[in-house]
């Protein structure tokens, strides 16, 4: 059935026998904002890696945008395909600066003897725009090791951003971040949705209530609830297995 | 201010470049000699520095790639001198046909472009293998390390086709040019500073493109790369094979200086003392390799001249000292220091650290 931008089928994950992930079924529609949630061990991370090609299932299918067949590429095909994910840990190049940080990300699908070139104008106007989306414009020549933790962020989605993937894979973009930081990536967030589909890891259930509309549980590997907000907040078993737990923090 | 320090930089180049053109006017014949291979050996630091200085991949076989480049044109020179008969070593172990892979050597184009490739086709093969199978790291040392001392065993034991552990050492000429006669000496040392120019401008080229940017980005976060959508294992292995392509040329340079190529000068020890050249001089500054390995063979030379066994030892302390003090090298903390001490004589430098913002006191 056609409609899906990633479409994961019966996937299982096992690691010295015990499973990740167990015949899971997850999928997300084109042009779609869903959020991910679910107690520790329930296996977020390790779908995320399924879908970028760094763990391979044991068991399953795993189809992107109808045609990608994910669990037999490799990782830079994937990226290259238009899957953009965005780690736990900001990972920028500290050694690098701002800008050239997105360089490097705007040339992935440069071949190797044209990188001695520079870039052209369009691409430059690309990096100007992701600067300016992502409040870095005033830090280009600034090594990026030295930015706040917040910057780092918007600076790794930003070099998502100038890649123009499809599907956008977030895991935990507001862990550490102040109040203030923490709304304006939401804001970031709704910013950059048009035209692509996002998937957000996150704890934060305050980000969660605040910018979510549909919401996915995971728990012990299998997909548990699914649904608005509002309607996996009250589900008994999500209450059961994950709120249930924290219900004071969530009510 | 950027332009300025550009036209600094390439004027300082020129001077350089016409300081080591000009210096065998000033110096004996076993000076320029001496010089000349130090600086071949400044060109195997290069590839090394490319290698490890802004790729982050410490091979400790790169000994292997020059020994490779040395003994192809060793080859060379052993059949010039020989002058159209058998190499002399081959009839004191009864060979009486020159073997096939000894015939393309007639041939100094050959010699010399089989320097360069066959050190580039190894590392290739070598590093897609091991690239592919994402062994990095420390490992990758080993296995390169391991890789020499294997080329340098086998080297050992063909001693009807390659002399063995006594190497090539039948060397007269080169190109007609007596070895050892002032106008050759004074010939290979110009080749080899031209080559070495070359050489800096190229991989000055390279670092400061793109290219150069995305190699710094893999040595600091090579997962991270593979997941932007680049195949690092293609950018590492071109590296890799660029890298001992350099170091084969050098071999080039040095061997006709030397007039020997064994396998001794393959064994780990020689591919572990460029690492420290690149290390003392300050890896990730190419002209830290040049100063390195100029400085350290100097020492050596100077050292080991009067006692000879005293110069392992120092050769480790310095090593372990530059490490442990000066982790970037001579180049990286003159840098560093330059930094430190600008706003001293420079009243208007303003340090690049914004000032703390001041703190709001909360309401409660």
């Amino acid at each position: 059935m056609a409609g899906y931008i990633m479409d994961v089928k019966n996937v299982t994950v096992s690691f010295d026998g015990f499973k990740v992930l167990n015949d899971l079924n997850f999928s997300i529609n084109h042009g779609e904002l869903r959020f991910l949630i679910g107690p520790n061990g329930a296996g977020k991370s390790t779908l995320l890696d399924i879908m970028t090609g760094k763990t391979r299932p044991n068991k399953g299918k795993v189809t992107f945008d109808d045609r990608v067949n994910v669990t037999r590429v490799t990782e830079h095909q994937l990226v290259r395909e238009g899957i953009g994910r965005k780690f736990q840990t900001p990972t920028v190049f500290a050694s690098l600066s701002v800008y050239d940080n997105f360089e490097a990300a705007i040339g992935f699908k440069t071949s190797i003897h044209k990188l001695g070139t520079p870039l052209s104008g369009e691409q430059r106007d690309k990096i100007d725009e992701a600067m300016e989306i992502t409040g870095l414009t005033d830090r280009r020549d600034v090594l990026a090791g030295t930015l706040s933790h917040g910057q780092k962020q918007w600076l790794e989605i930003g070099m998502l951003l100038v890649q123009e993937p499809k599907l956008i894979l977030l895991d935990e973009p507001v862990a550490g971040m102040t109040r203030r930081e923490r709304d304006r990536t939401g804001e970031l967030l709704h910013r950059i949705m048009p035209g692509r589909s996002i998937l957000v890891v996150e704890h934060d259930m305050v980000f969660v209530r605040q910018f979510a509309s549909c919401v996915t549980v995971l728990h012990m590997g299998s997909v548990l609830c699914e649904g608005p907000v509002e309607q996996v907040q009250n589900d008994p078993q999500v209450i059961e297995v994950y709120i249930g737990r924290s219900k004071a923090k969530v009510a | 201010m950027l332009k300025r320090f550009v036209n600094l930089r390439s004027l300082s180049f020129v001077i350089a470049a016409l300081l080591l053109i000009a210096l065998p006017a000033a110096l004996s014949d076993f000076q320029i000699s001496l010089l000349g291979r130090f600086l071949s050996y400044a060109i195997v630091a290069l590839g090394l520095d490319l290698l490890w200085g802004y790729t982050g991949m410490l091979s400790l076989g790169q000994g292997l790639f020059f020994g490779l480049g040395a003994y192809c044109f060793g080859m060379f020179l052993n059949l010039e001198a020989a002058a159209g008969k058998m190499p002399e070593f081959m009839g004191l172990y009864g060979v009486t046909e020159l073997p096939f892979f000894w015939r393309p050597f007639y041939s100094p184009v050959f010699a010399i472009a089989a320097a360069i490739i066959v050190p580039m086709i190894l590392a290739t093969v070598i590093g897609f293998m091991l690239f592919r199978s994402r062994i990095q790291g420390v490992y990758f040392s080993i296995i390169t390390q391991a890789l020499t001392a294997i080329v340098a065993l086998l080297l050992v034991a063909q001693q009807k086709l390659i002399n063995g552990t006594n190497g090539i050492t039948e060397m007269t000429s080169v190109f007609g040019n007596k070895l050892g006669e002032h106008n050759t000496t004074v010939g290979l040392y110009l080749a080899t500073v031209i080559v070495l120019g070359f050489v800096y401008l190229g991989c000055r080229l390279l670092v400061k493109s793109r290219f150069g940017r995305l190699l710094v980005a893999i040595r600091d976060d090579e997962n991270r790369v593979r997941f932007m959508g680049y195949n690092t294992v293609v950018v590492k292995t071109f590296v890799f094979a660029i890298s001992a392509g350099i170091a084969g040329l050098a071999g080039v340079l040095l061997v006709p200086q030397v007039g020997i190529i064994s396998p001794k000068q393959i064994d780990i020890v020689a591919s572990i003392e460029i690492v420290i050249w690149v290390a003392v001089g300050g890896r990730g500054t190419l002209i830290g390799a040049i100063i390195g390995a100029v400085l350290v063979n100097t020492g050596k030379s100077v050292i080991s001249s009067s006692n000879s066994d005293i110069w392992q030892l120092i050769m480790g302390l310095l090593f372990v000292g530059v490490v442990l003090l000066f982790p970037k090298g001579l180049v990286g903390s003159v840098k560093d220091g330059y930094e430190r001490l600008k706003p001293l004589w420079n009243k208007s430098y303003v340090p690049h650290t914004t000032p703390e913002p001041a703190i709001e006191p909360e309401a409660s």
